[in-house]
């Protein structure tokens, strides 16, 4: 079995501002250039290994710091502990190597917003060295595999809605054929039919293109439809890490024989529904 | 071989996606340059009390700010924009080297300034018929090609400071770009100057550019004549890229630690 992808003890700190500590005269020079800055915990200590072919999913809470963990495998923040390697390279001293090797699809699609699909998709291609005839028949074949009309690739990005634009980003992503896919919440915004759509080509992309996928979501049935091993994470932490079968066995109880991912995702996060829905208790 | 190849394409993607822009902001790109030309214009006939040759100085003056400013500013800015943009992380991770990117971002500034440069020219041609039978316009050219690199290497520094501070790095640049205006003497001498503000002229590369190209085009220098002041340029270029691109790869580190690369914070 080879090794795709191997985190080891990485933590994560940053420093937000806190203007609530903010202590002096509004114009004082403490108050303008030494603003208390205090520690979010974002990843910590957080290890495990991903195996070549396998997709593995992250869930966890919002800000819990999945989106962190894929910036840093994608090399775009150095941890402060721990390694990270991508099939063999260094995220911080292989930068170049683990970069060719990767690709990223983040939550938030970042397009030049005025260039029209195909623009942004011949941008992509010179950066990452594939003939721009090529890279615009692949993605094309993507796009319509996603059900995105293809008139739609030539106006302007900013004309097309959220999903489209997903699906924009996902084939700028594919095209590249990179052997370790990045997914951060790929699905989120998409109607029922194009999320469909999408997990069945990232099952396609697995078993075809032998790529091995990184995926955080907010969508449990996903989960379970698409990873093969899911890490929930919470505060940072792992919480735990198996097979969406396991994880829903190891809940099993007499009060509950058939648990559901949900109920797995709230019972090791430690956020009931009561906590989701304060305004529900009394 | 073949990878220096593979880099020297890949800075095509910057300048095929900047005329890309260019193309859909069209309306405003024409805007930009009858303003600028007009601009040029206003400048030249202040001179005009003062003949032809005062009008000559102006007009090389407004010229090579034109051309200098758009450098700086491409480059400098380009960080920024691109965080505005959101696209900042997508191509920070792009398997090219850094240098790389900051070419390409140079190439198409390089291109942008001259077209605008060339259309101001032409404009002003048309408006004064200069009389260039004595200039040195071959001498004027290889002026600003040695600004070019140095002003390059100052564009790659300054465009570290919005990976370092995404609220005031912009702010920053724009400060720089208009004390270099105030002290290199676009529109008149250095010499009248204060006394205190004249050491700064001293370390401007715009200084030399503007001193050398006016010396070719009003009165003829030729490459030996200017060559003291190119020579400056040159060793000021040499000096600055390979110290503007390091200065550019320890800010994107302390970005990267610190998580500045994002859009928001
Ligand atoms: N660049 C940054 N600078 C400062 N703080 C950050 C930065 N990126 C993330 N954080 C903080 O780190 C924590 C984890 O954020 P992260 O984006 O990783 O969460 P997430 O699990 O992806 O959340 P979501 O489900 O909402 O996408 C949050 O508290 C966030 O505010
Ligand atoms: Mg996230």
């Amino acid at each position: 079995m080879t090794i795709a992808l191997q985190c080891d003890r990485i933590s994560k700190v940053f420093y937000e501002k806190d203007e609530t500590k903010a202590t002096g005269t509004p114009l004082s020079y403490r108050r303008l250039f030494r603003r208390e800055r205090v520690p979010v915990y974002a990843v910590r200590e957080t290890s495990f290994t991903v195996e070549k072919g396998e997709i593995f999913g992250i869930l966890g809470p919002n800000g819990s710091g999945k989106s962190t963990l894929i910036r840093i495998i994608a090399t775009l923040l150095y941890p402060d502990e721990g390694t990270v390697t991508v099939f063999g390279n260094d995220v911080v001293k292989q930068q170049l190597e683990v970069r060719r090797m990767i690709n990223r699809v983040s939550v938030e699609a970042a397009f030049f917003k005025k260039l029209s699909a195909i623009e942004n998709l011949n941008y992509a291609a010179r950066l990452y060295g594939v003939n721009t005839k090529i890279a615009r028949q692949r993605s094309l074949e993507i796009l319509q595999r996603l059900g995105f009309k293809e008139q739609k690739a030539f106006v302007s990005l900013e004309n097309l809605s959220r999903g489209m634009q997903q699906k924009v980003a996902i084939a700028r992503a594919l095209f590249t054929a990179p052997v370790l896919l990045l997914l951060d919440e790929p699905t989120t915004g998409l109607d029922p039919k194009s999320k469909r759509d999408v997990q069945d080509f990232v099952k396609e992309v697995q078993e075809k293109h032998d790529a091995t996928i990184i995926l955080t979501t907010h969508d449990m049935a996903e989960a379970e439809r698409l990873c093969d091993r899911v890490a929930i994470i919470d505060d940072g932490r792992f919480v735990a890490l198996d097979t969406p079968a396991g994880l829903k066995r190891k809940l099993q109880s007499p009060q509950n024989p058939a648990p559901t991912m949900d109920d797995v995702f709230f019972a090791l996060t430690g956020k009931d529904l009561a906590d989701e829905l304060p305004d529900l208790e009394d | 071989m073949h990878k220096l190849l593979y880099e020297l394409k890949a800075t095509m993607a910057f300048v095929e996606r900047h005329f890309n822009l260019a193309k859909r902001y069209l309306g405003w790109e024409i805007v930009d340059l009858v303003y600028i030309l007009v601009n040029g214009l206003t400048i030249v006939l202040i001179g005009v009390g003062g003949g032809p040759q005062q009008m000559l100085y102006l007009a090389a003056g407004a010229l090579l700010w034109e051309f200098l400013s758009v450098l700086f500013h491409e480059v400098s800015e380009s960080v920024s924009w691109e965080r505005w943009e959101g696209t900042i992380e997508y191509t920070f991770m792009a398997p090219i080297r850094r240098a790389t990117h900051l070419f390409g971002m140079c190439f198409y500034a390089v291109i942008y300034g001259s077209i605008r440069t060339i259309f101001v020219l032409g404009g002003m041609a048309l408006f004064f018929k200069f009389d260039l039978s004595q200039a040195n316009l071959f001498g004027a050219l290889v002026v600003l090609f040695c600004s070019s690199i140095s002003f390059i290497g100052l564009g790659f520094m300054a465009a570290v400071l919005p990976l370092m501070s995404p609220e005031k790095g912009s702010q920053a640049t724009h400060i720089f770009q208009a004390i270099v205006l105030l002290v290199s003497g676009v529109y008149y001498e250095v010499s009248v100057l204060p006394a205190w503000l004249q050491p700064f002229s001293v370390i401007s590369p715009a200084t030399y550019t503007l001193r050398a190209a006016r010396a070719a085009l009003l009165d003829g220098a030729s490459l030996a004549d200017i060559w003291p002041d190119l020579r400056i340029l040159l060793l000021i270029g040499i000096l600055l890229i390979p110290l503007g691109l390091k200065v550019f790869s320890i800010g994107e580190r302390y970005a990267m630690k610190t998580g500045k690369l994002k859009r928001n914070g």
